[in-house]
């Protein structure tokens, strides 16, 4: 009977090897085909590994880099992430305080309509989102966070005051007659408490925000300003032909540094994203 | 404290609360309201009642996106919880690389949608080509199968580690005593485990659903809808109707299938959590 297991798990064990393999796979062959020259890229021979003939280096990167902006793209990219994540870190989390502490008309109203816009279509809201932010001038990647932190504070909202809700009203109330107003409340009680819902929430939204196409793509000035997202759909339709050289080699540019970041972080990010989905 | 807290409501709330105002009501509000309109801009707009409800309904490639986004709903929705939860089974067993495998899993989930789209079309355009068929600017049933292929690639390893977090719950008292009773491992795992984690399988089944009807950038990247919008889902095809062409018929109807989009998929989520609420048992 153990014997018989033990065969059973090793047969399994090489299926999920197999299966990882398949996995890992598209990503290998796009790195495959970056580092092989222009003329050499065609739909029929992406399986193919590059050939001392084929073989181009790092022309299609020194490409991507130096002539189609890529810096200048994962820069407008990191800054739009970091500050709309870190306003909606701190704004969403204070107002979920608020919520559940405050129980009044105003308030779950509001409540409700946060959980409302979690489901609502973003294309329900492109078209008169992107008038409301070019109106009030909320279309550069400096100021585009406004937008980020009203769009995405449903999620962060709902899940800040999930877990809210679980911890005992005691412990702030001693800080306040310890003579704390509410702010100092806030910031030396309550933040520290919240610290592992704000690595899930962050997570879910730096995902979010990272990936997003179509918001920066209809709000921002596409040709001054390009997100990665929109860097990559840009190839496809304004070079005339497709450059599948510098596409590709752009493609590996922006996916090596997702793997780095998850595979330092791949404990807070598996376990931040399955607390996220339970309360949510 | 509550006298306290509420003397700080502008410090506390007012910064989300304008900002929400500004990124959704407003948008919201007004998008209600001129899907009933003539439009080009918000503040060029006619009142012209619900003619643009009846034009989105009678509009053809409306309808079609809907049956292909509901054909690919469905399939997409059981292949990813099915797998995502066998792969779950497979990976709390205990066996030897665990963790490798659950990273390895996981990982096409942080790639954005376009460019997994984009990773996506060249491959199968090889497999297409190596085999001799049309690439998928050509190919309707290869842009609808290569959909889900992605889908699953991209959402399998996500519900893999809500399945894994709902097995990990399950108390392995009762696994034991199922065991002395005699259970075999399928009703452990049809009458213990299922059970067990149906919480998982009612979130699991709620975000591929919304995930699936909701999806965008991966269709863009993919197929773009072609050949001849045969692979248009929902949302693409509401895009395409806002700024693929210039007119003042346009932009009404597209709000217009925005706003039946919206409806759609709040009736639809809403029955789902509806009935896989009622099959979760108290624990």
């Amino acid at each position: 009977m153990e014997k018989r297991k033990n065969i059973a798990d090793k047969i399994w064990i090489v299926v999920l090897a197999i299966a990882a393999l398949a996995y890992v796979y598209p990503i290998v062959m796009i790195l495959m085909n970056s580092l092989k020259e222009e003329t050499s890229i065609s739909t029929g021979t992406a399986f193919k590994l590059p050939t001392a003939d084929t073989f181009a280096g790092l022309a299609n990167y020194v490409d991507a880099i130096t002539s189609k902006g890529f810096l200048q793209s994962l820069g407008f990219s990191l800054f739009i992430t970091i500050t709309s994540v870190a306003a909606i870190l701190l704004c969403c989390s204070m107002c979920a305080w608020y919520i559940t502490r405050v129980q009044t008309v105003f308030t779950k109203g509001l409540y409700f309509m946060f959980v409302l816009s979690q489901v609502v279509p973003f294309q329900t809201v492109m078209f008169t989102l992107s008038q409301t932010a070019d109106s009030l001038n909320l279309n550069t990647p400096w100021n585009i966070w406004v937008v980020y932190l009203g769009f995405g504070s449903g999620l962060a909202v709902f899940m800040f005051t999930g877990f809210m809700k679980s911890v005992p009203l005691e412990i702030e109330e001693a800080a306040m007659i310890d003579g704390c107003n509410p702010l100092q409340t806030y910031f030396k009680v309550v933040l520290p408490i919240l610290k592992p819902t704000m690595v899930s929430v962050g997570i879910l939204e730096a995902m979010w925000v990272w990936n997003d196409y179509l918001l920066p793509t209809l709000v921002l000035d596409i040709k001054k300003y390009k997100t990665i997202p929109m860097l990559i759909q840009y190839f496809r339709g304004s070079y005339g032909k497709v450059e599948m050289g510098p596409m590709m080699a752009s493609i590996m540019l922006t996916v090596i540094p997702i793997i780095i970041v998850y595979l330092a972080g791949q404990k807070h990010i598996i376990k931040g994203v399955a607390a996220g989905a339970v309360k949510g | 404290m509550e006298k306290a807290l509420k003397r700080y409501s502008p410090i506390f709330v007012l910064p989300t609360f304008a900002a929400f105002i500004i990124g959704f009501i407003i948008p919201f509000i007004e998008g209600l309201y001129l899907s009933f309109c003539q439009f080009t801009t918000v503040s060029n707009f006619k009142w012209i009642g619900i003619s643009n409800y009846i034009n989105a309904l009678k509009d053809t490639s409306f309808t079609d996106s809907f049956k292909f986004t509901v054909a690919f709903a469905i399939v997409s929705i059981l292949s990813i919880n099915v797998l995502g939860f066998g792969l779950a089974l497979l990976l709390t067993k205990g066996l030897k690389g665990t963790n490798i495998f659950r990273t390895v899993f996981f990982m096409p989930n942080l790639i954005g949608g376009i460019v997994l789209g984009y990773i996506w079309q060249i491959l199968i355009n090889c497999v297409l080509s190596i085999v001799g068929q049309p690439l998928l600017a050509l190919n309707t049933k290869a842009g609808y199968w290569g959909l889900i292929i992605l889908m699953c690639w991209q959402q399998i390893g996500y519900m893999m580690i809500i399945y894994i977090a709902g097995l990990q719950n399950v108390s392995e008292d009762l696994i034991e005593a199922a065991k002395i009773d005699g259970a075999t491992l399928k009703q452990i795992l049809w009458k213990i485990k299922i059970p067990m984690v149906m919480p998982s399988i009612t979130i699991c089944v709620f975000l591929t659903l919304t995930n699936s009807f909701k999806l965008f950038d991966q269709n863009l990247a993919l197929t773009g809808g072609d050949p001849n919008h045969t692979t248009e889902m929902f949302a693409l095809n509401i895009y395409q109707t806002f700024y693929a062409r210039a007119g003042m018929q346009w932009k009404g109807l597209g709000q217009a299938k925005a706003v039946i989009f919206c409806i759609l998929v709040v009736v639809i989520s809403m029955i789902q959590l509806r009935a896989t609420r009622s099959k979760e048992v108290q624990q």
